[in-house]
């Protein structure tokens, strides 16, 4: 079992790797790729059922002891993140097989998607504040070779913008590792949290966390941070414009929770109150966007940015049931998100435009993608029984438990607003009279089902993680304990 | 020497973002490229900065005041290849974008919000 820590970034390197060597076979590419994928998620699966059960797992990179070397650990929140990553990689691996090109393969698309789905797998377990910083740089380095993928002008554009902002983001988390270094004397996470508590004073590691949160800020898409994401994620493919939907802002999210609790073992009232107001923001702010557009995936985008706003209220709150709450709302996000982002690009093949105006009665034409639209369109807005229902109600009693009242009612007004923008995309493309000019006719119609499989899965696994709420909810609840409880993460990492 | 390399780093932080702030996109890759050094020089300094000591921990220099911090210059250095790695890669991008577009006006890269 300890070995195995390490597979869930070794299985991603090889397939990725393998599929570079064999780039002139594509079929050969598939096969390294599904075996790996399958591998990938058993080794998930195993980590979530042990660690569900209390266990962490860690392992010392060269044998090196604790707070000199590399630590990688899997706790019950890295192996919910890495259960969810190996499904959405299977639906897009999925989706990709039929929507993407035939020559983009010999291009290395598949040895791309799996060295990103590396770096998230690596950002998701590493113990260890500068290997983290390693592991944003492999993710962003593919992100940026894929987003640019075809050199479209618009992909063009939108990845200058993406780059530079992105690579800002990383230039201010080294200078904060680096100042935390000088500060402390140590990156490794654990080291960091035993040190971090004796210090007296609070403005260092304010300043500190606040420069963490602005790096990581740029990641996920927070309120004054978001403005590359809607201008860089609508231009990729559909297939990999889900891909980054679900992963990359998650990972951002993902470091923001996991660096915050394991530094304030009590949240500073100025740091909670500084989150809350820019998870309002956020959430207000991305949905305002979202209401204002007319382009599918733009309308997405903005979306992203104010769900994100949720899953920073979580952790705000700072209570168990707030954090277990975010957890539950990124497993649920990730999923709903990237289908949208799926059907999107499916709508796209039918009537040849992202454009809502331009878009209709795809309801009479296509009845079983209408119905996963409106499975993952509800969801995202929070109707029951689906799984956005769930997240925003444990949220929201979370919030009114910890007396944020303000934070509450901005996220239900948020809600209404989500629903009124998939109604929009809803009355616009599935209702009214088609405007579209028939694309397809040029060329032989595309066999799609491959891509309905994917769709259709992710969309009942939005149905099930609803049904099944209280289920997955205790997962969440459980990881959110241990998160806030950092001792036995603290003592597993060095060996006391 | 700590002040100096400080008011470096800042000079180096700030004459990046001047530049990222032109509308010129190869300014735009050396604006970054500064940035990234500037960062590195940070760790660099916070690390704690002596002179001629040896970044090895032997018997002859048990007393941990004469010897070098190693890891600050390990960290400087995985930096450094990563941020080579990533300029690299951002000129080709912005030579690919301006013969794409044939301007180098990053207010003309409006394409993305057009609908």
């Amino acid at each position: 079992m300890k070995t195995l820590v390490i597979f869930p970034i070794i299985i991603p390197l090889i397939t990725a790797s393998f599929c570079l060597v064999s780039y002139k076979t594509p079929r050969l590419q598939w096969f390294f790729v599904g075996l790996g994928n399958i591998s990938y998620f058993i080794v998930a699966l195993t980590f979530l059922w042990a660690t569900y059960h209390g266990n962490y797992y860690s392992i010392q990179i060269g044998n090196w002891e604790a707070p000199f070397g590399i630590t990688i650990i899997i706790d019950l929140f890295s192996s919910i993140m890495l259960v969810i990553t190996s499904i959405l990689v299977f639906c897009s691996l999925l989706y990709a097989l039929t929507m993407t090109p035939k020559e983009e393969f010999r291009l290395g698309y598949l040895s791309l998607t799996f060295f990103l789905v590396m770096g998230v797998s690596g950002a998701f377990t590493t113990g260890d504040l500068f290997n983290l910083y390693v592991w944003f740089e492999v993710m962003l380095m593919s992100s940026f070779v894929l987003m640019a993928f075809g050199g479209e002008q618009r992909q063009l554009e939108g990845s200058i913008k993406y780059v530079i902002l992105n690579l800002m983001s990383s230039a201010i988390f080294l200078a904060s590792t680096g100042i935390l270094y000088g500060m402390v004397g140590t990156v490794n996470l654990t080291d960091l949290s035993i040190k971090l508590s004796m210090i007296e004073h609070k403005y260092p590691k304010l300043i500190v966390s606040s420069l963490l949160l602005v790096a990581f800020g740029i990641k996920a898409g927070l309120f004054p941070l978001y403005f590359w994401l809607p201008a860089s994620y609508h231009t990729p493919p559909p297939g990999i414009s889900a891909l980054f939907s679900g992963l990359l802002t998650k990972v951002g999210m993902y470091s923001i929770i996991r660096t915050f609790t394991l530094f304030y073992r009590e949240i500073d009232t100025t740091m909670q109150n500084a989150l809350l107001i820019i998870a309002s923001l956020t959430m207000l702010i991305g949905v305002l966007g979202a209401v204002s557009q007319n382009e599918i995936r733009r309308i997405l985008s903005f979306h992203i940015i104010s769900q994100i706003g949720y899953m920073l209220m979580g952790l705000a709150l700072w209570t168990p049931a707030g954090i277990a709450g975010a957890i539950y709302f990124m497993a649920h996000n990730i999923i709903a998100k990237s289908n949208l982002f799926f059907i999107s690009g499916i709508i796209h093949k039918k009537t040849g435009s992202y454009n809502l105006k331009s878009q209709g009665n795809l309801y009479k034409e296509l009845p079983i993608l209408s119905f996963c639209f409106l499975c993952s369109a509800l969801s995202l807005a929070g109707l029951p029984p689906l799984s956005g229902f769930v997240g925003k109600l444990a949220l929201i009693i979370a919030g009114i438990n910890a007396n944020a009242y303000i934070t509450v009612l901005v996220s239900i007004v948020v809600s209404f607003l989500t629903l009124f923008s998939m109604t929009k995309i809803w009355i616009y493309t599935f209702w009214g009279t088609p405007n579209h000019k028939k694309t397809d006719t040029s060329e032989t119609p595309q066999n799609l089902s491959f891509a309905y499989c994917s769709v259709i899965i992710l969309a009942l696994l939005t149905l099930g993680l609803g049904i099944l709420g209280e289920t997955f909810f205790t997962i969440s609840y459980k990881s959110a304990q241990s998160l806030l409880q950092p001792l036995t993460y603290i003592e597993k990492v060095m060996g006391y | 020497m700590e002040w100096l390399f400080a008011i470096l780093v800042g000079c180096l932080y700030s004459a990046g973002l001047y530049l990222m702030l032109q509308r010129n996109m190869f300014k735009l890759v050396l604006g970054m490229c500064l940035i990234s050094h500037g960062a590195n020089l940070l760790i660099f300094t916070a690390g704690g900065l002596t002179r001629n000591l040896p970044p090895i921990f032997s018997e002859v220099t048990s007393v941990t005041s004469q010897i070098t911090d190693p890891l600050p210059q390990a960290f400087v250095l995985t930096a450094i290849v990563i941020s080579f790695g990533v300029t690299a890669f951002l000129l080709v991008l912005v030579h690919r974008t301006h013969k794409t577009l044939n301007t180098d006006d990053i207010d003309d890269l409006i394409k993305t919000d057009l609908q």
